[in-house]
């Protein structure tokens, strides 16, 4: 008790230093929070602290989710501490022990070490606290330089089975990585992808891995609607394929009524969700068609390939534009067209017999950017095209790494690399480059990442 | 033995002699056997032999001669069933393809295609499916289409050689359906290929003539 109260002041000691310049910096404390949100550059992230606190298995859990959901968001120095430390490092908890409630807590009131934060290089501190008069829990977002609460949000304190809690915890994550640096998260969001002809879907954070379509069937090229509640993906046989929708809230599916005639693969909603796109492949070559999912009539053709392919269309997010490969110049590159399938031309830029193939385009959520992937001396890699300059820039180089996705936060992208031996689905920051494994399985292919998933509907 | 047989008929003699009462009945006389009756009895007997004998020998040429047609027959519809075989497991022989490529090379696989185009032509009857595959290498989606274009590229061969568009029909498997699920050239080049299946008129196949 004693040791652990004396390290608390050596800490709190350390603080005093660094602390007394800040004092006489004349901006706001409150907009100094902002500023570090808005002005982000990499490498210059703003420190991360995550508090630990009163003991319950359900505190410790939301804790270490968000701990990781922050960590995994890649916007923040995530501080952390050696084992015991960490739980020194608290807040609230102090209650009614009066040798260990610091001096100047407020009875009831959870204490709040800012100078302790800040000596750790922390800007931010997250607290989670059980709310003693109902069965929820807060979660506090500190600003330590400001010295002040700067969100709190309730959170439903679920039941650890409860098929929910993980998905409420990463929401919360969200909204704490949205108010801290002024960008979205994503870690209420899942992948799906296909292995072994069986298509699975995983949590953001690699958790809660499970099957989503039948067993015996041969799935493909999965897809996401805008509203993260349905989504799409081919059933092959034979040679031909069909595209089936998914509704996750009933689980009724259905098929996509001229699709089962022919091979229908690489299915794209329209932002609107109104519309699918999607690759047809039959007698006459393979093209991009759209459906009116709205009206369920009207199958247009897009493309005319005649003698060239063309495939894998992905909407802009803001639905005017598609952009596809085909290979009607030799090598197959990304094109660009309108929606209704006028205006094609060349998107991203290649020197014909060098520049290898290029596949899978996909348009950030924020329109800015293309990620698709291209042969490099026999193997693919990803690639990011900005889409306004075109100027394209290579993010991968170990092994083969293809069919990138983008994260709901556009800043990450999940693909396939086959780096340690295996195809797993891996995820990077382009922003930095930095890298994390998300599966462990193996044999995965053809990832789609969700957009952000909303609370379930009460039934 | 004599002796007993002697008593014993004449007890006999003694109990029918009680039980008549008066003289015994004037037997009728047996018919005296007629010599010429005699032979016509046997000549009838030997006749019906005959004729029997003849109708044995005749069935017997029946049953050889329809041992024989069944046999015949038999052998022929296995021949049939081989010839049927043989152009069966010609119609059904893959040929490859280059990396990335979808053209037909020629040398042996337009000698295999030549093969199909000469059985479409006798059987009339005859309807394929082309399906293309591909190797591991190219991307998951882009191997539907070449896939798909490989059987597009067979399909053309033999159309634009006469045979109607509407007996042929393609399917792709893209990298889906590897043959050697090895992961080198050797395995590449095995799975790059168009399979070719029989869809319809298939149960009895010729073989053209020269092959």
């Amino acid at each position: 008790m004693m040791a652990r109260h004396s390290a608390l002041l050596a800490l709190a000691a350390i603080v005093a230093l660094p602390d007394a310049p800040r004092a006489q910096d004349t901006i706001p404390p409150v907009e100094r929070g902002v500023r570090i949100g808005i002005t982000y550059t990499p490498g210059l992230r703003p420190g991360m602290l995550v508090l630990g606190g009163a003991r319950a298995i359900r505190l410790d859990s939301v804790r270490a989710l968000l701990q990781r959901d922050l960590a995994y968001s890649d916007r923040f120095e995530m501080i952390t501490l050696p084992g015991a430390d960490s739980l020194m490092i608290g807040v609230g908890g102090y209650g009614g022990d009066e040798d260990t409630t610091p001096p100047g807590a407020a009875s009831g009131a959870p204490f709040v070490n800012y100078s302790l934060y800040a000596a750790l290089g922390a800007d931010y501190a997250v607290g989670v606290l059980p709310d003693p008069d109902t069965s929820s829990l807060s979660v506090m977002l500190y600003d330590v330089h400001g010295e002040t609460v700067r969100h709190g949000i309730r959170m439903d304190l679920k039941s650890l089975g409860d098929p929910d809690f993980r998905m409420a915890a990463h929401r919360v994550a969200d909204e704490l990585v949205r108010t801290a640096s002024g960008e979205p998260g994503f870690a209420a969001s899942r992948l799906l992808f296909v292995r072994r002809g069986r298509l699975y879907r995983v949590d953001a954070d690699g958790a809660s891995l499970a099957p989503a379509s039948p067993a015996g069937v041969s799935a493909f090229s999965p897809a996401w609607h805008p509203s993260a509640t349905r989504l799409a993906y081919s059933e092959l046989s034979n040679g031909w394929g069909k595209i089936v929708l998914v509704d996750l809230e009933s689980g009724e599916r259905s098929v996509v009524g001229p699709t089962t005639e022919l091979l229908n693969i690489s299915a794209a909603f329209s932002p609107d969700g109104r519309t699918l796109a999607f690759t047809r492949i039959g007698g006459e070559g393979s093209d991009v068609f759209s459906y009116n999912l709205a009206r369920d009539c009207c199958l247009e053709r897009l493309t005319v390939g005649r003698f060239s392919d063309n495939l894998s269309p992905a909407f802009s997010p803001d639905g005017r534009q598609i952009t596809f490969v085909s290979n009607r110049a030799g090598g197959t590159q990304v094109y660009v067209m309108a929606a209704d399938g006028t205006g094609q031309e060349l998107f991203a830029p290649f020197d014909y017999g060098v520049t290898g193939n290029s596949a899978g385009p996909v348009w950030s959520p924020d329109g800015t950017r293309i990620a698709f992937h291209r042969d490099v001396a026999g193997s693919p890699q990803v690639f990011l095209m900005d889409a306004r300059s075109r100027v394209v820039r290579q993010l991968t180089s170990a092994g083969r790494n293809e069919d990138p996705t983008w994260a709901p936060d556009g800043r990450h992208l999940a693909f396939i690399s086959s780096r340690t031996g295996t195809r797993q689905v891996w995820v990077i920051d382009v922003e930095t480059g930095r890298v994390r494994q998300l599966t462990t399985v193996g044999d995965t292919r053809l990832p789609a990442w969700s957009p952000l998933i909303p609370e379930p509907s009460e039934p | 033995m004599k002796l007993k047989f002697a008593m014993s008929l004449g007890i006999a003699i003694m109990v029918a002699a009680v039980a008549c009462g008066g003289g015994p009945p004037e037997p009728p006389p047996a018919p005296e056997p007629d010599p010429d009756s005699i032979a016509r009895e046997q000549a009838r007997r030997d006749s019906i032999a005959r004729e029997q004998a003849r109708e044995d020998s005749v069935r017997r040429v029946q049953e050889l001669e329809e041992q024989r047609i069944r046999r015949e027959r038999e052998e022929a519809a296995a021949r049939e069933a081989a010839i049927t075989a043989e152009v069966r497991s010609m119609v059904q022989a893959v040929i490859n393809f280059d990396f990335d490529k979808s053209n037909i090379r020629p040398g042996v696989d337009t000698e295999v295609l030549e093969q199909k185009l000469s059985i479409l032509q006798v059987n009339p009857a005859l309807m394929i499916e082309i399906t293309g595959h591909c190797d591991e290498r190219g991307s998951d989606e882009y191997n539907m289409a070449l896939g798909n274009r490989r059987a597009l590229s067979a399909r053309r061969w033999l159309t634009d050689r006469g045979i109607a568009e509407n007996r042929i029909t393609v399917r792709s498997m893209g990298e889906e359906q590897p043959v050697d699920p090895g992961h080198n050239e050797e395995a590449w080049a095995k799975n790059r290929r168009d399979a070719f299946a029989i869809t319809a008129g298939g149960a009895r196949l010729v073989k053209p003539a020269g092959m």
